[in-house]
């Protein structure tokens, strides 16, 4: 049991801790002075829920300290989905990716509300507010987009087909969805990945963007196992750079 | 190449910019008052301002510019346009000349009547 729990905790504050950072990479660069505060905020919730998510697996579970979790672990160890390592790019990617992983976010939290293990209904709870506006951030910048310009609409629209695959690997089944579901802890990936197509299709519509047939994408799984891409080493390497000078150091 | 220790600079790419272009129509963005409160009932307070190209963008700005740091149950935003004031030369018109005590609460000294009162009052 514990481990099932465990590797759901980490499979969610992985991907938070990383696009977490990749999303602080736009910090000082974004768009327009008052986005890029907005988006480092959001980049740094994420941060906030990966060490919310670390420091359950720590204390129900005797994980390491956060610190250590997060900066002093192999690539292999971690558990995150190729969605959230792929490089910044272009703001329409970014958003685009920000878009697709918030909204499946925000759906898995909302799943954890009714969690048979508290720690993590709790969590769910404390930050349903924090995510609401990441979503209506999300859902504006998609739909004004969308409907923009030809040359936005048409970035718009590139952006999804090539984030799609990656985003349905978000909901890559682990070995305990069985155990998960019926020990009433989370629904599952599947149940997931319906609530959250459920959710996005409407923005979608409403910016004006033709969702891809989505039998036809061939998710980008791996992840969830530690198979990741090449984008993830590099990120690690960056993200632990000052951590790593002194692994004694007291913060 | 520039060489920095933050990894912004690097990004940026400087050396690879062209240079900034001409605004297209929609870049120039309008400028929003917005308007903060803290508690349900109290007053909003104008607190800055920020740039966003329609309302619902001002709001979603304003609610991680000036909602952030501080308590905060409610934003309004305005076009700064939409808020109509008198032109700074006129400031005059609000200078109070001496002679005009009057209608202040400080012109009437009331403190030695009290006291005369209270002071009767008690020798009765």
């Amino acid at each position: 049991m514990s481990a099932a729990i465990k590797n759901l905790l980490y499979r969610m504050a992985d991907d938070e801790l990383i696009i977490g950072h990749r999303n602080s990479e736009w910090t000082g660069l974004g768009p327009i002075l008052e986005e890029d505060i907005a988006f480092s905020s959001l980049a740094q919730d994420q941060i906030g829920h990966a060490l919310a998510n670390y420091t359950i697996l720590e204390s129900q579970f005797g994980e390491p300290p956060p610190d250590t979790v997060a900066f002093n672990r192999k690539e292999k160890d971690f558990l995150s989905c190729h969605l959230v390592e792929l490089p910044i790019g272009e703001y329409d990617f970014s958003l685009m990716r920000h878009f697709l992983f918030d909204h499946s976010e925000s759906c898995r939290y909302e799943l954890l509300l009714k969690s048979s293990f508290a720690p993590l209904a709790m969590l769910a709870k404390k930050i349903k507010g924090e995510i609401k506006y990441h979503t209506l951030h999300a859902d504006l910048w998609i739909t004004k987009l969308g409907n923009g310009t030809e040359e936005s609409h048409a970035r718009m629209q590139t952006a999804l087909n090539e984030t799609l695959p990656y985003a349905l690997g978000l909901f890559e089944a682990s070995d305990y969805e069985d155990e998960l579901i019926s020990t009433g802890v989370f629904a599952g990936e599947a149940a997931l990945q319906a609530m959250w197509l459920d959710r996005i299709t409407p923005i979608i519509e409403q910016a004006h963007l033709s969702m891809p047939d989505m039998t036809t994408i061939e998710p980008k799984y791996g992840g969830r196992r530690g198979y990741h891409s090449e984008f993830l080493q590099p990120l690690l390497t960056e993200m632990s750079e000052v951590f790593q000078l002194d692994l004694e150091t007291k913060w | 190449m520039i060489n920095s220790i933050d990894p912004r600079i690097k990004r940026a790419d400087l050396e690879g910019a062209s240079g900034f272009g001409a605004l297209a129509e929609n870049e120039n963005w309008i400028p929003f008052a917005v308007f903060h409160q803290d508690k349900r009932g109290e007053r909003h307070e104008f607190v800055g301002t920020i740039h966003a190209p329609d309302p619902e963008m001002a709001l979603l700005f304003a609610k991680e510019q000036y909602g952030r740091r501080k308590k905060t149950v409610n934003i309004w935003v305005v076009r700064s346009s939409d808020i109509f004031t008198f032109a700074h030369e006129d400031e005059d018109m609000f200078e109070t000349v001496p002679e005009k005590k009057y209608r202040e609460a400080s012109g009437y000294p009331v403190r030695k009547y009290i006291n005369k009162y209270l002071s009767e009052k008690d020798h009765e």
